[in-house]
């Protein structure tokens, strides 16, 4: 059991653009795969669990790839930056550290054709880091409200156990957040199809339903034409059998909020309520797999301010994430036995005859403590996944937010 | 059996998640042979299901739509018999189908 005896209070390092952070991360961040292994030892001699490896692998420009840089880059859990290029990539590097410095927060720019090479941007990297990180120590943490809290959802690995426990567990826990006027995310519209309908009776107007109905068509003829839904042999041998069958255990992490817009990648919601990202491309399919894995969903969602992630899952995952804490909720209660070290809530025993209210206050003040400052499993682990990959998306249309 | 799962005998196997639902789903890993209660009857398994998995709550005819959370989650490719196992055999999208590692379902 996780429940903590006495929930850590909330607290967050206040920014410029008004947000506050609940991590205050040093983000080290190659611009492209050519500058990853030197960035990666920038972040290992670093020697501190605050410092985190982000980045871009690709070469050629993607106008998406430089704004989720720019949002993860001043994503409030980020309080320094350390950008390294190899050189010659096409990523702008100068906007972005542009971006960083208006910010307000602490940046530094690493070229490696300019520095000499490995050893001697990997020496200038760790005297960056240490630098910022001495300027950002310095920073105090000040009380945070629920109404300033950003918490997005996600599974991985379902099963035939995840629509019954843990994800309408999630839904709870979303809908007391929501009465408290925090913003709440939930995603994957190609893992939504064949829930369009019931989704778009939810909104807060006709003209939002109908957004949303456009857009689970567009992630279902996306889909079709990858020739894979989203769907994974490891979703069969839990039991589930369709498509649609999985999107209806998804679609109740969502709980029973009205929903209040429809977002891409990198738009913060505007208030408090629940928002669905959509996260599938626009225009014909370009660039393959929306998502290839499940940390490029929670990349995105970080993106879009979530300050921790509510991770659900049947079959059992063990990952975490760069930036924001992940929190693991596990659905079926014979994986929390065998994997219990990477699980912060058993929402198995729902099967045992627990109540879903029970485990959703549960998941409830297990998110207040971590925004507190206590630490997650995978956070624990030392679990810092992350991945970038290209995409293209249109801004979204006046319907999807009709409350801004 | 480890302890959790003895609580988990005490309660039904088979779990009905909305009135609709022509399925059920078991709560634990059940035995062929077992006696279970179906709808308030005895009912015995015929083969075994695993946990998270779903049993056909009557028989349910080929083309017919499976309902489970009280929503349509595909049509049957095969008639099924109460108590049967439904899955990838006898189950398939309405929407795209389902991929396993020997390759998509198929239809």
């Amino acid at each position: 059991m996780s429940t903590p005896a006495n929930r850590t209070a909330m607290r967050g390092y206040p920014r410029k653009d008004g947000r506050k952070g609940i991590r205050n991360v040093v983000a080290v961040a190659y611009l492209v795969e050519c500058a990853h292994h030197v960035s990666r030892l920038i972040v290992q001699k670093s020697g501190f669990d605050d410092v985190h490896l982000i980045g871009f692998p690709g070469c050629y420009p993607n106008k998406y790839a430089l704004e989720m840089m720019k949002r993860l880059c001043t994503h409030p859990n980020v309080g320094a930056v350390l950008l390294v290029s190899l050189g010659c990539e096409s990523f702008n590097r100068e906007e972005l550290r542009r971006t960083v410095a208006a910010s307000g927060r602490p940046v530094d720019l690493l070229v490696i054709q300019q520095a000499g090479g490995t050893t001697k941007t990997l020496q200038a990297g760790v005297a960056a880091v240490n630098r910022m990180r001495a300027q950002i120590v310095q920073q105090q943490p000040v009380p945070m409200a629920l109404d300033e809290l950003v918490v997005g959802t996600v599974c991985g690995g379902s099963d035939g156990t995840s629509g019954i426990t843990a994800n309408p567990a999630v839904g709870r826990c979303f809908d007391w957040l929501i009465e408290n006027d925090a913003k709440c995310i939930f995603e994957e519209t190609g893992e939504l199809i064949g829930c369009e309908r019931i989704m778009a009776s939810r909104a807060i107007t006709p003209e939002l339903g109908r957004e949303i109905e456009a857009c689970v068509d567009k992630a279902a003829n996306y889909y079709r034409i990858m020739g894979y839904g989203s769907f994974a042999p490891g979703n069969a041998e839990g039991g589930l059998t369709t498509l649609e069958e999985k999107s209806m255990g998804a679609y109740s992490k969502s709980g029973s909020s009205p929903i209040s817009g429809l977002i891409k990648p990198g738009d913060v919601p505007p208030r408090g309520g629940l928002y669905l990202l959509d996260v599938v491309p626009d225009g014909e399919p370009r660039f393959g797999f929306p998502n290839i894995s499940d940390n490029a969903e929670i990349v995105e969602l970080i993106a879009c301010g979530s300050h921790l992630i509510l991770f659900t899952t049947g079959r059992g995952s063990v990952v975490g994430s760069a930036i924001s804490p992940v929190i693991k909720v596990c659905a079926n209660p014979d994986t929390y036995e065998r994997m219990s070290e990477d699980m912060d809530v058993n929402a198995g025993r729902i099967l045992h005859g627990a109540e879903l209210d029970e485990v959703g206050r549960e998941i409830y003040d297990l998110v207040q403590s971590v925004a507190g400052g206590a630490a997650s499993k995978s956070e624990a682990l030392g679990h810092q996944e992350f991945i970038l990959t290209y995409k293209q998306f249109e801004p979204i249309g006046p319907a999807c937010l009709p409350a801004a | 059996m480890t302890e959790s799962k003895a609580n988990g005998t005490r309660l039904p196997p088979l779990l009905l998640l909305h009135p609709d639902d022509n399925i059920v789903v078991a709560r634990r890993d059940i035995a062929a042979g077992e006696r279970v209660e179906l709808d308030g009857e005895a009912f015995m398994i015929p083969a075994a299901v695993e946990l998270g998995h779903k049993v056909a709550r009557r028989a349910i005819a080929a083309d017919a739509r499976v309902l489970k959370y009280g929503a349509p989650i595909g049509s049957m490719r095969a008639p099924v018999a109460r108590g049967e196992h439904v899955h990838m055999h006898n189950l398939r999208s309405d929407y795209i189908p389902s991929t396993t590692r020997e390759g998509s379902d198929g239809h």
